[in-house]
Protein backbone atom coordinates (compact mmCIF):
# COMPACT_ATOMS: atom_id res chain seq x y z
CA UNK A 1 0.00 0.00 0.00
CA UNK A 2 1.44 3.38 -1.00
CA UNK A 3 1.28 6.36 1.32
CA UNK A 4 -1.60 7.89 -0.63
CA UNK A 5 -3.60 4.67 -0.48
CA UNK A 6 -3.87 4.78 3.32
CA UNK A 7 -7.44 5.30 4.49
CA UNK A 8 -6.60 8.61 6.15
CA UNK A 9 -5.06 10.25 3.08
CA UNK A 10 -7.65 8.74 0.73
CA UNK A 11 -10.53 10.04 2.85
CA UNK A 12 -8.84 13.45 3.05
CA UNK A 13 -8.51 13.56 -0.74
CA UNK A 14 -4.73 14.10 -0.50
CA UNK A 15 -3.06 13.03 -3.72
CA UNK A 16 0.61 12.77 -4.58
CA UNK A 17 2.40 15.79 -6.03
CA UNK A 18 0.65 18.72 -4.33
CA UNK A 19 1.74 21.06 -1.58
CA UNK A 20 -0.08 19.09 1.11
CA UNK A 21 1.28 15.85 -0.27
CA UNK A 22 4.78 17.23 0.22
CA UNK A 23 4.00 17.92 3.88
CA UNK A 24 2.47 14.46 4.27
CA UNK A 25 5.61 12.92 2.78
CA UNK A 26 7.65 14.46 5.60
CA UNK A 27 5.53 12.47 8.04
CA UNK A 28 5.13 9.33 5.91
CA UNK A 29 6.05 7.14 8.91
CA UNK A 30 3.13 8.61 10.86
CA UNK A 31 0.58 7.90 8.13
CA UNK A 32 1.93 4.37 7.75
CA UNK A 33 1.67 3.79 11.52
CA UNK A 34 -1.83 5.30 11.47
CA UNK A 35 -2.81 2.66 8.90
CA UNK A 36 -1.27 -0.04 11.11
CA UNK A 37 -3.30 1.27 14.04
CA UNK A 38 -6.46 1.17 11.91
CA UNK A 39 -5.72 -2.46 11.07
CA UNK A 40 -5.23 -3.20 14.78
CA UNK A 41 -8.57 -1.76 15.90
CA UNK A 42 -10.75 -2.51 12.85
CA UNK A 43 -9.35 -5.88 11.83
CA UNK A 44 -7.47 -7.37 14.81
CA UNK A 45 -6.46 -11.02 15.04
CA UNK A 46 -7.96 -11.17 18.53
CA UNK A 47 -11.41 -9.59 18.21
CA UNK A 48 -12.61 -10.27 21.73
CA UNK A 49 -16.38 -9.78 21.77
CA UNK A 50 -16.37 -7.49 18.74
CA UNK A 51 -16.05 -9.12 15.30
CA UNK A 52 -14.75 -7.15 12.32
CA UNK A 53 -18.17 -6.28 10.89
CA UNK A 54 -19.37 -4.85 14.20
CA UNK A 55 -16.16 -2.84 14.52
CA UNK A 56 -16.61 -1.45 11.00
CA UNK A 57 -20.23 -0.57 11.78
CA UNK A 58 -19.24 1.27 14.95
CA UNK A 59 -16.42 3.10 13.11
CA UNK A 60 -18.91 4.19 10.45
CA UNK A 61 -21.29 5.38 13.15
CA UNK A 62 -18.58 7.40 14.93
CA UNK A 63 -17.51 9.04 11.66
CA UNK A 64 -21.11 9.81 10.70
CA UNK A 65 -21.85 11.38 14.10
CA UNK A 66 -18.77 13.57 13.59
CA UNK A 67 -20.29 14.59 10.23
CA UNK A 68 -17.66 12.82 8.12
CA UNK A 69 -19.81 10.92 5.65
CA UNK A 70 -16.87 10.11 3.37
CA UNK A 71 -15.09 8.17 6.12
CA UNK A 72 -18.41 6.75 7.35
CA UNK A 73 -19.19 5.29 3.94
CA UNK A 74 -15.73 3.74 3.69
CA UNK A 75 -16.21 1.94 6.99
CA UNK A 76 -19.84 1.01 6.34
CA UNK A 77 -18.70 -1.05 3.33
CA UNK A 78 -17.19 -3.57 5.77
CA UNK A 79 -20.11 -3.54 8.20
CA UNK A 80 -21.81 -6.58 6.66
CA UNK A 81 -25.00 -7.41 8.53
CA UNK A 82 -24.29 -4.79 11.19
CA UNK A 83 -25.38 -1.82 9.12
CA UNK A 84 -28.22 -1.67 11.66
CA UNK A 85 -25.93 0.49 13.79
CA UNK A 86 -23.75 2.14 11.12
CA UNK A 87 -25.68 5.36 11.06
CA UNK A 88 -26.74 7.57 13.97
CA UNK A 89 -30.48 7.23 13.38
CA UNK A 90 -30.27 3.47 14.02
CA UNK A 91 -29.60 1.96 17.43
CA UNK A 92 -29.52 -1.75 16.63
CA UNK A 93 -32.27 -2.72 19.04
CA UNK A 94 -32.15 -3.46 22.73
CA UNK A 95 -29.35 -6.05 22.50
CA UNK A 96 -26.85 -3.35 21.62
CA UNK A 97 -28.40 -0.42 23.50
CA UNK A 98 -25.74 -0.20 26.23
CA UNK A 99 -22.90 -0.69 23.75
CA UNK A 100 -24.15 1.92 21.29
CA UNK A 101 -24.92 4.46 24.03
CA UNK A 102 -21.40 4.06 25.40
CA UNK A 103 -19.76 4.44 21.98
CA UNK A 104 -21.83 7.55 21.20
CA UNK A 105 -20.90 9.16 24.51
CA UNK A 106 -17.18 8.36 24.37
CA UNK A 107 -16.98 9.58 20.78
CA UNK A 108 -19.11 12.71 21.03
CA UNK A 109 -19.30 13.78 24.66
CA UNK A 110 -16.01 12.55 26.08
CA UNK A 111 -15.90 15.10 28.88
CA UNK A 112 -19.17 13.75 30.32
CA UNK A 113 -17.94 10.17 30.76
CA UNK A 114 -17.92 9.05 34.41
CA UNK A 115 -17.20 5.87 36.33
CA UNK A 116 -20.86 4.88 36.06
CA UNK A 117 -20.55 4.58 32.27
CA UNK A 118 -17.91 1.88 32.71
CA UNK A 119 -19.95 0.23 35.48
CA UNK A 120 -22.96 -0.03 33.13
CA UNK A 121 -20.90 -1.95 30.60
CA UNK A 122 -19.55 -4.23 33.33
CA UNK A 123 -23.07 -4.81 34.65
CA UNK A 124 -24.16 -5.72 31.11
CA UNK A 125 -21.53 -8.47 31.08
CA UNK A 126 -18.82 -6.75 29.01
CA UNK A 127 -15.39 -7.91 30.20
CA UNK A 128 -12.70 -5.44 31.20
CA UNK A 129 -10.55 -6.55 28.23
CA UNK A 130 -13.45 -5.87 25.87
CA UNK A 131 -14.06 -2.45 27.44
CA UNK A 132 -10.44 -1.57 26.63
CA UNK A 133 -10.82 -2.93 23.07
CA UNK A 134 -13.97 -0.84 22.60
CA UNK A 135 -12.29 2.33 23.89
CA UNK A 136 -9.31 1.79 21.57
CA UNK A 137 -11.65 1.50 18.60
CA UNK A 138 -13.62 4.64 19.44
CA UNK A 139 -10.48 6.57 20.33
CA UNK A 140 -8.68 5.65 17.11
CA UNK A 141 -11.61 6.65 14.89
CA UNK A 142 -11.93 9.94 16.82
CA UNK A 143 -8.25 10.59 16.00
CA UNK A 144 -8.63 9.63 12.35
CA UNK A 145 -11.75 11.79 11.85
CA UNK A 146 -9.82 14.81 13.11
CA UNK A 147 -6.69 14.17 11.04
CA UNK A 148 -8.88 13.87 7.94
CA UNK A 149 -10.81 17.06 8.81
CA UNK A 150 -7.57 18.96 9.37
CA UNK A 151 -6.03 17.77 6.11
CA UNK A 152 -9.12 18.80 4.17
CA UNK A 153 -8.86 22.28 5.67
CA UNK A 154 -5.17 22.43 4.70
CA UNK A 155 -6.18 21.75 1.12
CA UNK A 156 -9.00 24.23 1.22
CA UNK A 157 -11.55 21.45 0.83
CA UNK A 158 -14.90 21.93 2.50
CA UNK A 159 -15.31 19.54 5.44
CA UNK B 1 -7.66 7.79 51.13
CA UNK B 2 -7.66 9.51 47.75
CA UNK B 3 -9.88 12.01 46.01
CA UNK B 4 -10.65 12.57 42.35
CA UNK B 5 -9.09 15.73 40.88
CA UNK B 6 -11.66 17.80 38.97
CA UNK B 7 -9.77 21.04 38.23
CA UNK B 8 -7.06 21.59 35.65
CA UNK B 9 -3.61 21.64 37.20
CA UNK B 10 0.04 21.27 36.20
CA UNK B 11 0.66 19.07 39.26
CA UNK B 12 0.35 15.61 37.74
CA UNK B 13 -2.09 13.40 39.69
CA UNK B 14 -2.03 9.63 39.96
CA UNK B 15 -4.21 7.63 37.57
CA UNK B 16 -6.59 5.03 38.99
CA UNK B 17 -8.10 2.56 36.50
CA UNK B 18 -11.83 1.85 36.41
CA UNK B 19 -11.14 -1.64 35.05
CA UNK B 20 -8.73 -4.25 36.34
CA UNK B 21 -5.33 -3.94 34.62
CA UNK B 22 -3.48 -6.96 33.27
CA UNK B 23 -1.63 -8.79 36.04
CA UNK B 24 2.02 -8.70 35.00
CA UNK B 25 2.59 -12.14 36.49
CA UNK B 26 -0.10 -13.55 34.18
CA UNK B 27 0.81 -11.54 31.04
CA UNK B 28 1.15 -13.40 27.74
CA UNK B 29 4.44 -13.27 25.77
CA UNK B 30 2.75 -10.83 23.35
CA UNK B 31 1.72 -8.57 26.22
CA UNK B 32 5.20 -8.66 27.77
CA UNK B 33 6.70 -7.74 24.41
CA UNK B 34 4.29 -4.81 23.96
CA UNK B 35 4.93 -3.70 27.53
CA UNK B 36 8.70 -3.73 26.86
CA UNK B 37 9.15 -5.74 30.03
CA UNK B 38 12.71 -6.99 30.41
CA UNK B 39 14.58 -8.39 33.43
CA UNK B 40 16.04 -4.91 34.00
CA UNK B 41 12.78 -3.06 33.36
CA UNK B 42 9.84 -4.49 35.28
CA UNK B 43 8.15 -1.19 36.24
CA UNK B 44 4.98 -0.74 34.20
CA UNK B 45 2.30 1.87 34.95
CA UNK B 46 -1.31 0.93 35.74
CA UNK B 47 -2.32 2.80 32.58
CA UNK B 48 -0.09 0.74 30.29
CA UNK B 49 -1.12 -2.47 32.06
CA UNK B 50 -4.74 -1.50 31.41
CA UNK B 51 -4.07 -0.92 27.70
CA UNK B 52 -2.29 -4.29 27.55
CA UNK B 53 -5.77 -5.85 27.45
CA UNK B 54 -5.67 -4.85 23.74
CA UNK B 55 -2.10 -5.73 22.92
CA UNK B 56 -2.43 -5.27 19.15
CA UNK B 57 -3.47 -1.62 19.60
CA UNK B 58 -0.90 -0.93 22.30
CA UNK B 59 1.94 -2.25 20.13
CA UNK B 60 1.22 0.16 17.29
CA UNK B 61 0.05 3.15 19.31
CA UNK B 62 3.19 3.69 21.41
CA UNK B 63 5.58 4.29 18.47
CA UNK B 64 2.93 6.39 16.71
CA UNK B 65 2.51 8.56 19.82
CA UNK B 66 6.27 9.09 20.06
CA UNK B 67 6.59 9.96 16.36
CA UNK B 68 3.81 12.54 16.47
CA UNK B 69 5.04 14.24 19.63
CA UNK B 70 8.82 13.92 19.32
CA UNK B 71 10.00 13.40 15.71
CA UNK B 72 12.38 16.10 14.53
CA UNK B 73 11.46 18.96 12.21
CA UNK B 74 8.15 20.73 11.76
CA UNK B 75 6.41 22.22 14.76
CA UNK B 76 8.28 22.86 18.01
CA UNK B 77 7.83 20.45 20.92
CA UNK B 78 6.14 23.14 23.01
CA UNK B 79 3.61 24.01 20.31
CA UNK B 80 2.74 20.34 19.82
CA UNK B 81 2.11 20.25 23.58
CA UNK B 82 -0.24 23.22 23.17
CA UNK B 83 -2.26 21.17 20.67
CA UNK B 84 -2.38 18.32 23.20
CA UNK B 85 -3.50 20.69 25.97
CA UNK B 86 -6.31 22.12 23.80
CA UNK B 87 -7.72 18.67 23.10
CA UNK B 88 -7.39 17.65 26.75
CA UNK B 89 -9.26 20.77 27.89
CA UNK B 90 -12.13 20.13 25.44
CA UNK B 91 -12.39 16.51 26.58
CA UNK B 92 -11.73 17.48 30.21
CA UNK B 93 -8.97 14.92 30.58
CA UNK B 94 -7.45 16.31 33.77
CA UNK B 95 -4.57 13.83 33.77
CA UNK B 96 -3.49 14.46 30.14
CA UNK B 97 -3.86 18.22 30.58
CA UNK B 98 -1.61 18.12 33.66
CA UNK B 99 1.13 16.04 32.04
CA UNK B 100 1.25 18.16 28.92
CA UNK B 101 0.86 21.53 30.65
CA UNK B 102 3.80 20.56 32.85
CA UNK B 103 5.84 19.62 29.76
CA UNK B 104 4.86 22.84 27.99
CA UNK B 105 5.94 24.92 31.00
CA UNK B 106 9.28 23.10 31.21
CA UNK B 107 9.97 23.38 27.48
CA UNK B 108 9.08 27.08 27.47
CA UNK B 109 10.70 27.65 30.86
CA UNK B 110 7.53 29.59 31.67
CA UNK B 111 4.15 28.85 33.21
CA UNK B 112 2.59 31.95 31.63
CA UNK B 113 0.61 30.23 28.85
CA UNK B 114 -0.74 27.36 30.94
CA UNK B 115 -1.49 29.67 33.87
CA UNK B 116 -3.65 31.75 31.54
CA UNK B 117 -5.36 28.73 30.00
CA UNK B 118 -6.21 27.19 33.36
CA UNK B 119 -7.42 30.45 34.93
CA UNK B 120 -9.02 32.22 31.94
CA UNK B 121 -10.22 29.13 30.07
CA UNK B 122 -10.45 28.74 26.33
CA UNK B 123 -10.68 32.51 25.72
CA UNK B 124 -7.32 33.09 27.42
CA UNK B 125 -5.32 36.13 26.31
CA UNK B 126 -2.47 34.43 24.39
CA UNK B 127 0.04 35.70 21.82
CA UNK B 128 -1.42 35.82 18.27
CA UNK B 129 0.52 32.67 17.26
CA UNK B 130 -0.42 30.69 20.39
CA UNK B 131 -4.03 31.89 20.10
CA UNK B 132 -4.27 30.69 16.49
CA UNK B 133 -2.75 27.32 17.44
CA UNK B 134 -4.95 26.84 20.50
CA UNK B 135 -8.17 27.93 18.78
CA UNK B 136 -7.63 25.61 15.80
CA UNK B 137 -6.77 22.64 18.04
CA UNK B 138 -9.72 23.34 20.36
CA UNK B 139 -12.22 23.48 17.51
CA UNK B 140 -10.78 20.39 15.83
CA UNK B 141 -11.23 18.55 19.14
CA UNK B 142 -14.93 19.27 19.65
CA UNK B 143 -17.45 16.41 19.46
CA UNK B 144 -18.23 17.46 15.90
CA UNK B 145 -14.98 19.09 14.71
CA UNK B 146 -15.72 22.76 13.97
CA UNK B 147 -12.34 24.11 12.84
CA UNK B 148 -12.98 26.23 9.75
CA UNK B 149 -11.22 27.75 6.77
CA UNK B 150 -10.94 30.97 8.81
CA UNK B 151 -9.15 29.08 11.59
CA UNK B 152 -6.77 27.58 9.01
CA UNK B 153 -6.19 31.04 7.53
CA UNK B 154 -5.39 32.34 11.03
CA UNK B 155 -2.67 29.69 11.37
CA UNK B 156 -1.10 30.78 8.09
CA UNK B 157 -1.40 34.48 9.01
CA UNK B 158 0.40 33.67 12.26
CA UNK B 159 3.30 32.35 10.19
CA UNK B 160 2.89 28.58 10.48
CA UNK B 161 4.32 26.51 7.63
CA UNK B 162 2.45 23.55 6.12
CA UNK B 163 4.77 21.19 8.02
CA UNK B 164 3.94 22.94 11.29
CA UNK B 165 0.21 22.91 10.55
CA UNK B 166 0.35 19.19 9.79
CA UNK B 167 2.11 18.55 13.10
CA UNK B 168 -0.56 20.57 14.90
CA UNK B 169 -3.33 18.54 13.25
CA UNK B 170 -1.57 15.33 14.26
CA UNK B 171 -0.77 16.30 17.84
CA UNK B 172 -4.21 17.66 18.68
CA UNK B 173 -5.92 14.71 16.95
CA UNK B 174 -3.66 12.28 18.81
CA UNK B 175 -5.10 13.59 22.05
CA UNK B 176 -8.56 12.98 20.73
CA UNK B 177 -7.34 9.39 20.97
CA UNK B 178 -5.35 9.57 24.22
CA UNK B 179 -8.09 11.44 26.10
CA UNK B 180 -10.63 8.78 25.15
CA UNK B 181 -8.46 6.20 26.86
CA UNK B 182 -7.12 8.08 29.85
CA UNK B 183 -10.30 9.99 30.77
CA UNK B 184 -12.66 7.11 30.05
CA UNK B 185 -10.78 4.17 31.55
CA UNK B 186 -9.67 5.82 34.79
CA UNK B 187 -9.76 8.70 37.26
CA UNK B 188 -7.11 11.30 38.11
CA UNK B 189 -6.61 11.01 41.87
CA UNK B 190 -4.56 12.59 44.63
CA UNK B 191 -3.91 10.87 47.93
CA UNK B 192 -5.20 12.94 50.83
CA UNK B 193 -1.88 13.47 52.60
CA UNK B 194 -0.39 15.10 49.49
CA UNK B 195 -3.29 17.46 48.81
Amino acid sequence: MSLFETTTLLAAGAKGGGQIADAAQTRANIFEMTQAAEDAVLRPKDCGAFPHDLRAALAARIAARAKDMELAQRYAQAAGARTDISYPAQNGGTDDAVLVAFVDKVAGATKDIAADDIAQLQNAGVSDADIVRLCELVAFVAYQVRVVAGLRLMQGTKT
Amino acid sequence: MSRIVHKFTRRVPEWRPRVTPVNLDEATPEQLDALKVTPSNTKVSAYVLTLAHDVESLSVRSPLFNAIMYDEGGMSRAERELGAIAASMVNRCIYCAAVHADRHAKLEKSTDVTDKLFTQGTDADLSPRDAAIFTFARKLSEGVPSASADDMAALREAGLTDEEILDLILSSSLFGWANRLMHVLGDPVRTEDTV
